[in-house]
């Protein structure tokens, strides 16, 4: 069953391989479906965006100017290559006027209505983009500090996301290396102990820790605040855990040395610990950025003003202003998942070894 | 200091690389710290003073996540088994005294009326019916959790094949796990969506398949519940678990294998007697780490949030969502606190059974 591709097995047999090509195929066309169904409605014009049969292409009747009024556009049965402008409806047949081919235009002629086929034409509203971003429901005053006076609601997310987001990202793997380090490689009393402390928080369910936080935040009227959302997730017991078992596999002999030779221990988690740690402090960062970036609880919980929320809970205020405006929602989303899709395409190798890491027993 | 390239290998490879450090080591350091270094390893001097040595030597280094630690994540537990005995109303004051005022001891007053029950006419009624909804609740909805590790083991043993491109399945599988949870809400609201002359994908699909009238997923008391389950499992099912699985899968020995294979085992037998076994480990630990995930359902909690309201009719509110209502919404600390307590009790005693009777399945090589 299992063959990694350093072992000499054989390849698999022809008609597995399309099994399961079949079969991976079947389920990543699943997995996509929901966001191609996004991408597609952000780009459908708010009358069409609600339409059955379902179109994945957006597109709508063509439509073209004759006369300055505006007629919608057919192709007539058994007769491929015309085009006609439907000019009116009557008992006896429709009035329609040849614009193609060329040669024929302007003809006018009655045809029965059950010959015509409407015609409809691709069409990408960009414009929902735009028109998400600079949403009148969302618009906020006095964003990031009251540098900005006036801003574009997802201008004033994205910055928050942005600076929420790099400073717990910073935060968590500064002070999580520094611990895990102290926790692999220094000796002290009791360091066992507090580990074991850390561990047991990680099946604390969150809510519990929020509450009593949330609570304090509060009567120190310290909510709605940039403190109130990078401090209390900046300190990861996970990213402390998740690091020291990665500390712990490198050999000790390179710095047995380096302290024979008069090391101080800064010196030695500066230049030895933190090289050769690069996959597991960009495992961590990865983890954090997007941990950080989609959190929504936390940030429901502590802000409502609108200039400081982030980019999820922006969003949910978003849909409670636009609720059946799809064609927006979608764009909005879209908006929203963009830069989490090109981060995790770029760290995703780190991603899957840290979950490989975390899942070891140690 | 010429760094290393990256990861362990390469750095046991260039023994330079500490020695080369040393110079510059020292000028910051100086001699003493070596000393010191070095006789902590010796263990010389009389142990007290070196266990406060140690500790100095330890503390810039634990200290700031350390004290994050215990501000926002220690005594907070302490601090919500605490509040959980009070009566605690969330209101501003501006002073202690006030604060002191507002807050009263209860003891176990709020476990006694979330948890008990009385006579009523001949039945037994739960005090807190509300709270014993809401459990089956979450309750129900984790049956999700098999079906999706059951999938997850299968797209493993897929993605395990020596096929081009398993790569980008594999990221293809894992998308949902990392996109913002409150966008994939939006847009399974409009796919899950159903109003006379409006329809959704997902109804859109069913009837081309010839389902005469499907049904209204979010605005029935029947179907919103299994709505949920699909979407968790489309979730779930190529995220962390299946990553999981598969490189549990790729530290099987591949001559385990080759000798079932010379005892005439066949693809079954193997996947029964091999795979199966040697993939217990990690079975363990993703259906631990899955239930403790499903009690406190955060992806569930945004749906309800945003999708529903916990509704129709409750029929997809959550222990989270709750809680969230009474701490948040109604501003009822104590009570909020308690019902996250009895959640905790409910995540550890479980993971304690699990531990107890779960560990003697696992089959440890």
């Amino acid at each position: 069953m299992s063959a990694p591709a350093t072992r000499s097995r054989r390849w698999p047999s022809a008609l597995w391989r399309v099994a399961a090509y079949l079969a991976l195929a079947a389920v990543g066309v699943t997995m996509l479906l929901p966001f191609a169904w996004m991408v597609s409605t952000s780009l459908k014009s708010p009358a069409y965006a609600i339409e059955y049969p379902l179109r994945w292409i957006p597109s709508e009747p063509a439509s073209t100017e004759i006369n300055g009024q505006t007629c919608r556009v057919a192709e007539v049965k058994d007769q491929p290559g015309e085009q006609v402008a439907i000019l009116r409806y009557s008992p006896e047949g429709v009035q329609v006027q040849v614009i193609s081919p060329a040669g024929q235009a302007g003809q006018q002629r009655l045809v029965p209505e059950d010959r015509l086929l409407p015609v409809r034409r691709v069409w990408f509203h960009w414009e929902n983009y735009r028109e998400a971003w600079r949403a009148e429901g969302v618009r906020v005053t006095d964003a990031f500090f009251g540098l900005i006076r006036e801003a574009d609601g997802f201008l004033a997310f994205y910055l928050n996301s942005i600076f929420v987001t790099i400073c717990v990202t910073v935060g968590t793997v500064f002070t999580s290396s520094l611990a895990a380090f102290a926790f692999s490689r220094l000796r002290f009393p009791g360091r066992d102990r507090i580990f074991i402390g850390y561990l047991a928080t990680l099946m604390v369910p969150a809510i519990v820790i929020m509450l009593p936080v949330y609570a304090l935040l509060s009567q120190l009227r310290m909510t709605n605040s940039y403190s109130a959302l990078i401090f209390p997730v900046m300190f990861s017991a996970y990213g402390t855990f998740l690091l020291r078992q990665f500390f712990l596999t490198i050999p000790r002999e390179l710095e047995d040395a380096a302290v024979i030779d008069g090391a101080s221990p800064f010196a030695v988690y500066r230049h030895i610990i933190i090289p050769l740690s690069k996959p597991a402090l960009a495992t961590l960062t990865t983890f954090a950025f997007l941990h950080t970036w989609n959190d929504f609880l936390w940030p429901l919980m502590v802000v409502d003003r609108l200039a400081l929320k982030t980019l999820p809970i922006g969003l949910a205020h978003f849909q409670d202003s636009y609720t059946t405006q799809y064609h927006l929602l979608m764009a909005a989303s879209v908006i929203v998942m963009v830069p989490v899709l090109i981060v995790f395409l770029i760290g995703q190798r780190y991603f899957v070894r840290g979950i490989a890491l975390s899942g070891m027993k140690g | 200091m010429a760094q290393p390239a990256s990861g362990p290998s390469a750095g046991s490879g260039s023994p330079t690389s500490p020695s080369q450090g040393t110079p510059r080591a020292q000028s910051r350091g100086g001699p003493a710290s070596c000393q010191r270094g070095l006789r902590s390893n010796l263990a010389a001097g009389p142990s007290r003073s070196r266990a406060r040595r140690d500790w100095l030597q330890a503390l810039p280094f634990l200290l700031p996540n350390l004290l994050g630690f215990l501000v926002f994540t220690f005594l907070p537990i302490l601090a919500c088994f605490g509040l959980s005995l009070t009566n605690y109303e969330l209101a501003p004051v501006s002073t202690l005294r006030e604060l002191r005022e507002q807050v009263h001891f209860v003891g176990l007053g709020n476990f006694v009326h979330l948890l008990g029950w009385q006579r009523e006419a001949g039945r037994i009624v739960a005090s807190d019916a509300e709270f014993w909804r809401y459990l089956g609740n979450t309750l129900f909805l984790m049956l999700g959790i098999p079906l999706s590790i059951a999938g997850s083991l299968l797209l493993a043993l897929l993605l395990n094949q020596r096929l081009r491109g398993i790569t980008l399945f594999r990221s293809i599988y894992f998308l949902p796990t990392v996109s913002s949870a409150v966008a994939v809400v939006i847009v399974w609201k409009w796919i899950l969506h159903q109003q006379p002359n409006e329809i959704g994908l997902l109804n859109g699909l069913l009837m081309s398949l010839g389902v005469g009238r499907p049904p209204d997923w979010l605005g029935s008391l029947a179907w919103a519940k299994p709505a949920f389950i699909i979407m968790t499992i489309w979730l779930g099912v190529g995220g962390y678990n299946c990553v999981l699985y598969l490189a549990g899968l790729q530290g099987i020995p591949e001559e385990l294998y080759e000798a079932a294979a010379l005892d005439g085992a066949g693809a079954w037998a193997r996947l029964r007697h091999i795979t199966w076994p040697m993939l217990s480990p990690t079975t363990f630990f993703v259906v631990t780490m899955s239930i403790i995930a499903g009690f406190q359902g955060s992806f569930l909690f945004t749906a309800a949030f945003m999708m529903t309201g916990g509704g129709p009719a409750g029929a997809t509110t959550t222990l989270m969502l709750y809680i969230y209502n009474y701490a948040i919404s109604w501003h009822q600390l104590g009570y909020a606190t308690a019902v996250a307590c009895v959640l905790f009790l409910l995540v550890f005693s479980f993971t304690l059974i699990n531990w107890r009777f779960g560990q003697r399945l696992v089959h440890y090589a």
